[in-house]
């Protein structure tokens, strides 16, 4: 709860002190609910004005209902109705209405002129930014302008850009920053499946026995989908394993935590299921109707050269051919590379293969940002699909987001080089479609695909892109190999435009920094893990000149003459927008939920078919595109088959050797929310976490005469870094192993992570590269 | 005028006994996790005197096993 400016200051400091203790909980206990507390901190004798939306904050999209009063948003709790968290927040959705009064909002529009910003006024702004776009193209080419948002733009904010940049300019230089997070999970589901997202929700979680979490430390990232695991073992006695690489506060709330090597998923993945076959534990019947098998190209790269290219070739084999290439998977052999014992390698292959228990596999970055990502993804399926444990109530591999709207905008509505709102660019029909729709000559719209986020920043510091503009991302904190793109960004004739509401290292290298309306200070929807497309209201003025991210860019789109395309009303372009915008989905595989229906629930699952969501598609049972007349349907897939891949181990691009020896991790903390500049502008928030550390393993430690606060100097092959260590704190690496996490724009992690990534995806592996270690 | 918050870790089944005792102390304010054995606790007195006399009348509760104080405030200074 938040307290209003009015409350005296004697209050505010008692409150203070109940939210430092509540924080210093929530780190001690994941999951812990306060629940009774949100309604009692609501300030007594005021009139306030409740309503709904979803969390600003993580994927898991829980529903919050903020408090009003003149003009201001002054409490807020979870919302009771809610599916997702059923009126319990996390520490951060707790104080998510603070993020909206920091001290340093940017109120005005702010242009560069030699060293110095001058204020100016938004309209001056918007027109220098039409006119710049126009004479880059002008001179380079449309394939000289980009934009790059984010798994924070709402679904009009997204929706909009991909228009302006792919139907009316035709460049697909349109990324996101979801492409650092959620890539691998796409292309693991269209190279399973045909289409992306999970086919289950988080009702799974009811149904589940047991929860295999593969390098996912839910207990920080997701706590309150996390108590919602905790709260079934106390009422059904689920089992919980974490499987991972750092012992964090996930693995000591677990049943059981089993640590493996870095990059080692792919071999223990392969294991589990040699034993399922070894052991009688597939589920022939399903296979047999429900499953093709193929392999695909090895020894990829790892894409860190420039203009890096990669196309898979898949080729069909026999399941014989998938068994015997599964010999080289025996426990015994993974057991030397991965680290994890034949006993727990076992222990994971019967919770698996056990007919009676139904499992849930739950990821997130640990599996998506991985230099062979999209085959970790395969290979867990795999694992479901070879048991049949797929498609049905608790039976869920199931990959989490961390933005939240990285499904809703990014992977729905295709804010990607290759993507359309319906389909990939490279598809004629899609294209068609998708022209009809925007109104814009289909020639309009690239056939190819051009940069990926990575190659998009390359193509920045090479002069192949003049003309950037970023919305609601901080690419300057978290981009690897950061150093080169920090330095790109500042080149001689580059532009770039950036879009934020608060000052970040990303507007430092701003030409313009345009303000922003935050979150519910205007109107929009965004979209959750669980295919959950939420509504908002605009309950709050932006503050100074500051307009949302759909108006910045209609506003750019009309003065460079797409009127046509643009003629939105501004009293209605939201709702004009989501109607417009629904049309690419129409049809029972992907139909949207009216707007009448997310403005009057807490969201709907699609596909939204006769008034009716589909929590778990591809089973005939609960989806109504199934259409084979068996009881499931793989529809994405032409023969309506779901795809076994034969995927091997391979090493990581850059693995410790004898000048540096250590692995580096980077990741995040509970307290704060990714880049931290919303989060570290939270006082308790920012007191609770008020810079990031490095965690060594204790033996490390004590070998090297380290104490918790002691500096630290790492090294990579990019640069170095110093920091405070911690050392049997909150988390605990593995010997030899180092974590930093990366909120903290004072201490540029980046700086030192490796620009390798999942040669499919593209999305880059912050969870492994060599680093020496230094006591300072 | 000092301000202080804690994090009670009650001892086992003595959760109810220790909010029911903590309630009573007129200066104590308390907020239950519902699904941990533990409390925050927030103290406001008057005066470094009374702060004392407070402190030493919580470790006598027996039910308590473990208080860690979190944050301090004292509202005679600017913060």
């Amino acid at each position: 709860m938040y307290t209003s400016l009015q409350t005296n200051r004697r209050d505010f400091i008692k409150k203070m002190a109940k939210l430092s203790a509540m924080t210093a909980a929530a780190t001690m206990f994941p999951g812990i609910i306060f629940a009774e507390e949100q309604e009692k901190g609501i300030p007594a004798d005021t009139n306030l004005d409740w309503k709904k939306a979803p969390c600003r904050f993580c994927g898991v999209g829980c529903g919050v209902l903020i408090g009003t009063e003149n003009g201001k948003a002054i409490a807020v709790k979870g919302d009771p109705k809610s599916p997702v968290n059923k009126g319990l927040c996390c520490v951060k959705g707790y104080h998510s209405i603070m993020a909206l009064y920091g001290s340093d909002r940017l109120t005005q529009p702010l242009v560069k002129k030699g060293n110095t910003y001058i204020k100016t006024s938004m309209k001056e702004a918007l027109d220098l930014v039409a006119s710049k776009m126009r004479e880059t193209i002008k001179e380079y080419g449309k394939d000289a302008v980009s934009i790059y948002g984010s798994g924070q733009w709402t679904i009009p904010d997204g929706y909009v850009a991909s228009k302006l940049f792919k139907g009316c300019i035709g460049t697909n230089n349109v990324e996101a920053n979801a492409r650092l997070c959620m890539a691998t999970a796409v292309t693991g589901f269209l190279t399973s499946f045909g289409l992306d997202e999970p086919m289950g929700c988080y009702e799974d979680i009811d149904y589940a026995d047991t929860f295999v979490l593969w390098g996912n430390n839910m207990a920080e990232m997701h706590p309150v989908l996390f108590s919602r695991l905790l709260d079934q073992r106390q009422q059904r006695g689920v089992k919980i394993v974490d499987l991972a690489t750092r012992t964090t506060r996930t693995s000591m709330a677990a049943d059981k935590s089993i640590l493996f090597n870095p990059q080692t998923d792919l071999a223990v993945a392969n294991a589990i299921c040699y034993e399922l076959i070894k052991n009688g534990w597939v589920n022939n019947s399903f296979v047999e109707e429900h499953c093709n098998f193929s392999k695909g190209l090895t020894k990829m790269g790892y894409g860190l050269e420039d203009n890096y290219q990669f196309t898979d070739k898949p080729e069909a084999i026999s399941f014989e051919d998938y068994k015997t290439f599964l010999e080289d998977y025996t426990p015994e052999r993974v057991s030397v590379v991965s680290g994890v014992s034949v006993k727990d390698i076992k222990y994971l292959a019967a919770h698996y293969g056990d007919p009676n228990k139904k499992v849930m596999s739950l990821w997130c970055m640990g599996m998506n940002q991985h230099s062979r990502g999209t085959w970790i993804n395969n290979l867990v399926y795999n694992i479901h699909l070879l048991t049949g444990k797929i498609s049905s109530p608790g039976n869920s591999p199931f990959s989490l987001t961390g933005q939240p709207s990285a499904c809703g905008t990014v992977r729905e509505v295709g804010t990607l080089t290759h993507k359309l709102p319906h389909g990939v660019v490279n598809n004629k029909e899609n294209r068609e479609f998708a022209a009809k729709i925007w109104n814009v000559p289909v020639e309009n719209i690239d056939p190819k695909p051009t940069y990926h986020t990575v190659e998009m920043f390359r193509a920045l510091d090479r002069g192949d892109i003049r003309f950037m503009w970023i919305q609601v991302t901080n690419p300057m904190v978290t981009m690897p190999k950061l150093k080169r793109y920090r330095d790109a960004a500042k080149k001689e004739g580059r532009f770039i435009v950036v879009s934020d509401i608060y000052p970040t290292p990303t507007t430092d290298i701003a030409d313009v920094i345009l303000p922003s309306a935050m979150w519910v200070e205007r109107e929009g929807m965004y979209g959750n893990s669980e295919r959950r497309t939420q509504y908002f209201e605009k309950m709050l003025d932006p503050p100074g000149e500051a307009i949302s991210d759909t108006m910045q860019l209609i506003e750019v789109a009309k003065r460079m003459g797409y009127e046509k395309q643009f003629y939105y009303k501004d009293e209605t372009h939201i709702e004009e927008i989501y109607t417009e915008y629904r049309k690419h989905h129409e049809g029972k595989k992907h139909n949207l939920a009216p707007l009448e229906v997310l403005k009057s629930q807490a969201g709907a699952i699609w596909p939204y078919v006769d008034g009716k969501e589909t929590k778990w598609r591809f089973n005939a049972k609960y989806d109504p595109a199934c259409s084979n007349g068996k009881d499931f349907h793989f529809y994405g897939k032409k023969d309506g088959k779901a795809v076994i891949w034969q995927r091997p181990y391979e090493p990581a691009a850059e693995e410790p050797d004898k000048e540096y020896p250590f692995w580096l991790g980077t990741g995040r903390v509970v307290e704060h929310w990714h880049t931290g500049s919303m989060t570290r502008r939270i006082p308790v928030l920012h007191q609770a976490m008020p810079h990031a550390y490095v965690e060594l393993h204790p033996e490390d430690a004590s070998r090297m005469q380290i104490k918790t606060g002691d500096k630290v100097k790492l090294t990579t092959r990019r640069g170095d870094i110093t920091l405070p260590a911690s050392v049997n704190e909150r988390g605990v690496p593995a010997p030899m192993q180092v974590f930093v996490p990366f909120f903290d724009e004072n201490m540029l992690i980046n700086d030192l992570t490796l620009d390798s990534f999942c040669p499919i995806s593209k999305e880059p592996d912050y969870k492994k590269c060599a680093v020496k270690v230094e006591k300072v | 005028m000092p301000i202080k918050s804690y994090l009670v870790h009650p001892q086992e089944s003595k959760k109810h006994a220790v909010i029911e005792m903590l309630s009573r102390m007129q200066q104590c304010d308390v907020v239950v996790a519902e699904n941990e054995n533990i409390l925050v606790l927030v103290t406001e007195t008057e005066s470094k005197e009374e702060e004392a006399n407070l402190k030493e009348a919580l470790e006598k509760i027996g039910d308590i096993k473990l208080m860690a104080l979190v944050s301090g405030f004292d509202t005679r200074k600017k913060i």
